[in-house]
């Protein structure tokens, strides 16, 4: 059986840490996770690392491989040069935990900030009636499986750390879901300016890129909660994204 | 002790899927507190992996359905051993509890009409199972989830519990750890629901994450709860067989609603080889009328390859062992014939079956609109679980509470595809309800110190015995032994070797020792889930050796036939005051005359 190199950060808590080389035997079809939980078993019992579907259902097994955000499980390893070590980190937007378990609470706080569902009254035999079309775009949306990965290559959490003060793609998917509910009554035009900072988004569409949902998270999220935000509040990265899109 | 935070809650509530996140949303709006502890992070829990839909009988589809023919359905499904007062209040209850969840923000995909959309799927008569496409499990999660942390309900995630405290009779309290940094927590309750869901990780091909070590009920049999119905493993007839790393992984039964069928070697539609004689006359007898059934003709009968899991799961194992099998063990299963029926055969597939394609796309290299998946059995579910009283879901202790995969009597022998979220939804929110009425009712108890030393103790005792055995191999050894000795086909001889390998493989278990420190360890993590793998793995196959005949999930070799006498009766697992376990066969539960007569009028 042909082996790999497998070089992976390992660390006590938060900072302080190194990589450490682990080789281990490559089987057809093995995914990174396979070769994480190998290791595990063979050579590092204690080796920290999420998961639970290995199917890419969860969005348990987010880290950095070669450098890419990646779900673990979904990454094959005959899509990797295995001639060299390959490189597996902790996603960087994130404190680390241990190993390749980050701390993303942050995350969990972002959701408890934005308003719940609101829905309006049902008809009169107490449901709802909703077309198929208008459902598909909230549905995109609500196929978010909560990796983080786009929080983790925006470069406003990620170099600025300023998470504070912007709640970052997913939770802009997950008010844009919620504002595009056919049903949703709540208006969250003035949180997402002020308090979920909206603004710090210049549309780079880095997240869009990794979503592993292929989300369009960018074009269909977060572009028209910003025209909302701007229809209501003056925004100077509006006119931008009107140039933009006369352009195309 | 140091390093202990001591916490309290009205109702604790132990696993954080579907189950447990209904449970806690009703016993917050029933006005007292509650926490919720988990192994993952919040909404990573099994029920984000359900594909296929809720069963519930709203009938939007097919307006010939109702509470009765769901009840009836899930009866024949469970070969009459189920608890007809769960039977009977799930197919109740369900219709009302996915209309609240759309109330709560989810979206089903809808009926031309705009109502919530249902799909057909095995063992139901009718159209009934709401979905959103095959993610319908990340949608009601995600509903709950959503629901729960603006309701009240306070988290603990990547906690788990390792055990139940008593006072007297009664459960009061519940042990454990927080895994970022290892601290010991020690929650007291005045009511615990447990929703920890199965064991699948008690064999080596699984559809089960790491979670389903069966924590809930050896939780629940150690604090002396009895546990019923553990023979009844589902085998889920199609699951991936590869590449190797991918074995076990679910391919939805939604396949085969979709109207995608099983072939083997030879290209033979072989499911309509053997139906058995119970639903002859409700499945169809040729490929045509098959067809038009998953095009929802309601004069067309359903074709074989939706016939309950358990026999389709044989008829695949039968096909491989008489050599008609794929090249990697399984059989095939294909949806893009339909392209010689519909227009975008393609589009359609993708559509209805979005994540089926990217799983197979991405892991395995196959195009399933333009190929067929191979396919073979995995165990994915178990029917039995906690026994509990049908109304209001407590098990024998009181104030210890059971809802969702973890408890029994709702499946019977074999569950339905889709019974399960409209179980979790049902008994979450009973389980909830009943647990804040108990806590309301009863004052706290009193914890003993002594029993926390005892369980903080031997949470720890992994890291004094340094170069035991590895905890992973001693995991890989009993899913293998499992897998092997108690599971599809049971023989009486193989099941009496599992219990001395199990035998062995506890006392190996006792010897494991772990590296590094607390922080964050899966290895003690996994040391620490060798005990309840070992309870539950015994729980099966004692119930499995005294079961002697074929029913549902449960076959044998040596005794291939139903027996009247073995279907008069549960098996019942419980501790013995040696901790032994102890069996008893338990007459089932009477049957209403009115509920009995709705199952004459549809057999
Ligand atoms: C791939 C797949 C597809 C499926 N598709 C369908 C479908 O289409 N329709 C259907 O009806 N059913 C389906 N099922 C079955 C169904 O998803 C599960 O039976 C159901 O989700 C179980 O829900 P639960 O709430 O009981 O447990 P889970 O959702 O598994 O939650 C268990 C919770 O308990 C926690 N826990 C466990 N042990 C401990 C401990 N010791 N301490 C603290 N917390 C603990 C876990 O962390 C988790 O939060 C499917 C199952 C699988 C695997
Ligand atoms: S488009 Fe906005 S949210 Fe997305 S990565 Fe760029 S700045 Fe961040
Ligand atoms: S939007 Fe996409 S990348 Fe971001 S958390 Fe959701 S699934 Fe992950
Ligand atoms: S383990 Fe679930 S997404 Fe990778």
């Amino acid at each position: 059986m042909p082996k790999a190199t497998f070089r992976i950060w390992r660390s006590e808590g938060q900072g302080s840490g190194e990589f450490k080389d682990y080789s281990t035997e490559i089987t057809e079809g093995m995914v990174v996770l396979d070769a994480v939980h190998q290791i595990q078993a063979e050579s590092a019992n204690d080796l920290a690392v999420r998961w639970n579907c290995k199917a890419g259902k969860c969005g348990s097994c987010s880290a950095e491989v070669n450098g890419m955000p990646k779900l673990m499980c979904m990454t094959r390893l005959n899509t990797l040069p295995l001639e060299n070590p390959v490189l597996i980190e902790p996603m960087q937007a994130f404190p680390t935990i241990r190993d390749l378990v980050t701390d993303v609470s942050s995350n969990f706080e972002h959701k408890k900030r934005i308003k719940a569902f609101k829905p309006k009254k049902p008809e009169a035999d107490g449901t709802w009636r909703m077309a198929q079309a208008d459902v598909d775009r909230v549905q995109e949306f609500r196929k978010c499986i909560e990796c983080f990965l786009c929080q983790d290559v925006c470069h406003v959490l990620r170099d600025h750390h300023l998470h504070d003060e912007f709640v970052g793609p997913r939770f802009l998917v997950h008010a844009a879901a919620l504002e595009m509910h056919p049903l949703d009554t709540e208006d969250r035009t003035a949180d997402l300016k002020k308090l979920h900072g909206i603004g710090y988004c210049n549309v780079t569409k880095c997240c869009t890129k990794v979503c592993p949902e292929g989300i369009t998270i960018t074009d269909n999220a977060i572009i028209p909660l910003k025209e909302r935000v701007a229809d209501e509040f003056y925004d100077p990265i509006k006119k931008l994204i009107q140039l933009v899109v006369r352009k195309r | 002790m140091p390093q202990l935070e001591h916490i309290h809650y009205d109702v604790l509530v132990i696993g954080a899927g579907g189950a447990g996140l209904r449970a806690a949303i009703e016993a917050s709006a029933n006005g007292v507190t509650c926490g919720i502890v988990c192994k993952s992070l919040l909404g990573k829990a099994h029920t984000v992996m359900a594909e296929g839909g809720i069963a519930a009988a709203m009938a939007n589809v097919d307006d010939r359905d109702n509470w009765k023919v769901h009840f009836a359905d899930t009866m024949r499904g469970g070969q009459y051993l189920n608890n007809p007062r769960m039977a009977e209040l799930h197919a109740q209850e369900a219709p009302e509890c996915v209309r609240e969840l759309e109330g709560w923000g989810a979206l089903f995909d809808r009926t031309a009409d705009g109502r919530i959309l249902q799909r057909n799927f095995g063992g139901h008569k009718y159209p009934r199972l709401a979905h959103v496409g095959d993610r319908t499990g990340l949608e009601m999660i995600r509903t709950l989830q959503d629901a729960g942390i603006h309701r009240g309900v306070a988290v603990h995630m990547e906690c788990a519990i390792f055990s139940l405290l008593k006072d007297g009779d009664r459960v009061v309290g519940a042990f454990g750890y927080e895994r970022e940094k290892g601290r010991f927590l020690l929650f007291s309750a005045k009511a615990i629901v447990i929703a920890t869901g199965g064991i699948g990780r008690a064999y080596s091909i699984t559809s089960n994450s790491w979670e389903y070590t069966g924590d809930g009920q050896a939780l629940a049999y150690d604090a002396g709860a009895e546990l019923m119905d553990m023979e009844f493993v589902q085998f889920h007839p199609t699951g991936m067989v590869w590449p190797p790393s991918v074995r076990g992984i679910l391919v939805t039964e939604g396949v085969r609603g979709e109207g995608g069928v099983l072939r083997n070697s030879l290209g033979k539609r072989f499911m309509f080889d053997d139906i058995p004689a119970n639903y002859k006359a409700s499945t169809a007898d040729n490929e045509e009328e098959g067809w038009r059934y998953t095009q929802g003709d309601k004069e067309a009968r359903r074709p074989p390859e939706l016939l309950t899991r358990d026999h389709v799961a044989r008829c695949i194992m039968r096909e491989v062992r008489d050599g008609r099998g794929g090249p990697h063990g399984g059989v095939y299963l294909d949806i893009s014939w339909i392209k010689e029926r519909i227009a975008n055969a393609q589009e359609h597939i993708k559509k209805k079956l979005p994540s089926m394609y990217h799983q197979f796309k991405q892991l395995a290299d196959i195009d399933i609109t333009s190929e067929p998946m191979e396919v073979g059995p995995t165990t994915h579910y178990v029917m039995g679980g906690v026994r509990v009283n049908g109304d209001t879901q407590m098990s024998n202790v009181p104030g210890l509470f059971a809802a969702g995969e973890v408890a029994a009597g709702l499946h019977g022998a074999n569950r339905l595809g889709g019974n399960s979220l409209s179980d979790l939804l049902v008994f979450g929110r009973r389980a909830g309800r009943c647990a804040a009425e108990f806590a309301k009712e009863h004052g706290g108890g009193k914890i003993n110190q002594a029993d926390v030393d005892a369980a903080a103790a031997r949470a720890l005792a992994p890291f004094d015995r340094v170069g035991g055995a590895g905890p992973y191999q001693v995991q890989y050894q009993l899913q293998k032994d499992m897998q092997d000795l108690v599971g599809i086909v049971r023989r009486q001889d193989e099941m009496e070797r599992a219990l001395e390998v199990l035998k062995t493989l506890k006392e190996r278990s006792a010897k494991v020792g772990v590296v590094g420190n607390r922080e964050y360890n899966p290895g003690w993590h996994t040391a620490l889930d060798l005990h309840n793998l070992m309870i539950v793995s015994e729980a099966v196959t004692l119930a499995a050796i005294d079961r002697k005949e074929s029913r549902g999930a449960h076959f044998r070799e040596d005794y291939p036939d139903k027996s009247a006498e073995f279907g008069k009766v549960n098996t019942v697992l419980k501790k013995g005051p040696n901790g032994e376990m102890q069996l008893r066969r338990e007459p089932l539960p009477e049957l209403k005359a009115d509920l009995k007569q709705i199952i004459e009028e549809m057999k």
